[in-house]
């Protein structure tokens, strides 16, 4: 019988939205595998946290709850991961592909000898293995991939596997655990521009390129995405030119996203691009050019002047959300 | 000081990939193959803090005879020495290529063991940390800054809407992102000096690999959608297109 364990994830005292959708896809899993899927909570002081992993469908909820977890340690999350996965016997661990499930999976991966698939954008259960896809080559491919081991591990991409509630009574189980020395501190949290949304975790994101014309005219696409609830990207060419951050750069070189909804304004489209934002659901290029590549990948698009387009689209926009 | 950085050969970014006629692999044929841009920043760290503290460079690379050309090139920046590796190109699993590396790294007394953050190919990001478990030595990803102090270092790694500072001992393992430096254009003294470099070739047995590629498919083909009109009079139907028919605003 399976027995999947998701990791939660918590920052500034909340659950992050992926490790729900990382519970609701191992519930769809363990129906398949007829097994049942299991949380694990690190950290300190967590409260009515551990009620939260039950509403997705977790029947047994495991916390380590300690003062000194309070900021996390990658080689002491590794370990504590590791342990509970051997003690409770789990068959497959699933964490969320953020800057914290990367740095943390493979550790485990290493320390269980059991093989981890990244950043995955599909699960399904057939021929009687578990099958894994996930984008290769920042997503101009796609591999699917089967683990051959008694342990399974995989992080998944945000936004990708809906979160949907399914209440089972679950039971909270408080492990102790002795803590090894931490080898790396984690000294503090630098929040850039109080908290911005980042774009591999944005339903919506408002995107622009050297057709901006320079950096003066950024505000533009700063108020749209407000407007939104967006996340702000750049293309390479700009970070390159030194009018974004490297934070914000989607593409083969910078972040692979998959939003509702790309807004793509005066970005010609490379092929290093488009392999960083092809797979959001919906896409909107706005372009003087109308030759650009962009276009052919757009859902809809706008040809003209995005010092013109963005304020009207910003008014027509706010309208529709004051409705 | 003496570092290692452990280099990948990638296929260029302009590359278009086609998949070979067992839908398992990539064909390599027409591909010009690069250094993953990713550990030229490695690479870069690595040269300013051996000019700063003395000790060696060395390039360090897991795969066949066929990617010594680009362990050159990796040299070219000014490293000082290299090894390769013995290998086939396409391994999948990287628990296989982290346990080859960790076993060359072992007892080479390296200060420090720079990646990039993730090969653009396979876009695993795992070798680094699975380094750092198996020399049971500190290790981050993602890293955007880089401060020594005698042996005790003080990093950023890039993390979702901000920045997480990190302090700990050398050695150390970390992967480097993009924004730690400017990597150096290679000079023609070093491109010159990079063919006297031995490449020092190492035979491991490699353990079994575990994950196992089934399948690359191409991503699905968008539909191309239309052009809704031009300029700021197109907008409106454009936001009523985005709420009535895609429904995502």
């Amino acid at each position: 019988m399976s027995n999947i364990l998701v990791i939660y994830e918590i920052r500034d005292k909340n659950i992050k939205k992926v490790s729900f959708e990382a519970t609701t896809a191992a519930s769809h899993l363990s129906k398949q595998l007829s097994g049942k899927v299991s949380a694990l909570l690190i950290g300190s002081n967590l409260g009515s946290l551990t009620e939260k992993p039950g509403v997705y469908g977790a029947e047994k909820v495991y916390t380590i709850d300690n003062p000194a977890l309070e900021k996390h340690s990658p080689d002491v999350f590794a370990h504590l991961i590791s342990e509970t996965a051997k003690e409770i016997g789990a068959t497959h661990i699933i964490m969320g592909a953020t800057a914290m499930g990367k740095d943390i999976m493979p550790r485990v991966a290493f320390k269980l000898n059991s093989p981890l698939v990244q950043d995955i954008i599909g699960l399904e259960f057939e021929n009687n293995k578990v099958s894994y896809q996930r984008p290769v080559i920042a997503g101009k491919l796609r591999s699917r991939v089967s683990l051959q081991s008694e342990i399974q591990l995989a992080t998944i991409r945000p936004n990708i596997f809906q979160a949907q509630e399914n209440k089972v009574s679950s039971e909270v189980v408080a492990l102790s655990k002795d803590l090894p020395t931490p080898r790396v501190i984690v000294e503090e949290i630098l929040a850039t521009g109080g908290g911005k949304l980042d774009v591999t975790e944005a339903e919506i994101i408002v995107s622009g390129g050297r057709g901006m014309q320079g950096p003066d005219n950024w505000h533009l696409i700063e108020t749209l995405a407000k407007t939104l609830g967006a996340a702000t990207g750049a293309s390479r060419a700009v970070v390159d030119s030194g009018w974004r951050e490297h934070g914000e750069q989607v593409g083969q070189t910078g972040k692979t996203v998959s939003p509702n909804l790309y807004i793509a304004c005066g970005i010609s489209g490379a092929i290093q691009h488009q392999a960083g934002m092809a797979s959001s659901k919906y896409i909107v290029a706005i372009n003087k050019d109308p030759e650009a590549p962009i276009f052919k990948l757009a859902d809809y698009g706008i040809v003209g002047d995005v010092k013109e387009v963005l304020p009207k689209l910003n008014e027509e926009v706010a309208k529709v959300r004051g409705e | 000081m003496n570092i290692a950085v452990c280099v990948k050969e990638v296929p260029d970014t302009e590359t278009r990939p086609k998949i070979q006629d067992d839908g398992k692999s990539i064909q390599k044929d027409n591909i010009k193959w690069i250094v993953n841009p990713y550990d030229e920043y490695a690479i870069e760290l690595g040269l300013q803090l051996s000019e700063k503290n003395g000790g060696e460079v060395t390039i360090i690379s897991f795969g066949p005879k066929s990617i010594e050309p680009t362990i050159r090139s990796a040299l070219a920046m000014g490293a000082h020495k290299a090894i390769r590796i013995e290998g086939p190109k396409d391994v999948a699993d990287p628990l296989v290529t982290a346990r080859a590396l960790a076993t060359v790294l072992k007892d080479k007394g390296f200060d420090l063991i720079l990646f990039g953050k993730q090969a653009i190919d396979n876009d695993n990001a795992q070798i680094p940390q699975m380094i750092s478990e198996a020399l049971e030595i500190p290790g981050t990803s993602v890293v955007v800054k880089f401060e020594l102090n005698g042996e005790n270092a003080m990093v950023e790694r890039e993390i979702e809407g901000g920045k997480e500072k990190l302090s700990f001992k050398l050695p150390a393992v970390i992967s480097c992102q993009k924004g730690l430096n400017e990597p150096r254009y290679r000079s023609l003294k070093g491109i010159m000096m990079s063919k006297k470099v031995p490449i020092d070739e190492v035979n491991i047995e490699l353990t079994n690999e575990k994950l196992i590629i089934e399948e690359l498919q191409m991503p699905p083909q968008k539909q191309p959608g239309r052009i809704v009109g031009e300029g700021p009079d197109a907008v409106p139907e454009l936001v009523r297109l985005l709420k009535e028919e895609a429904k995502v605003i």
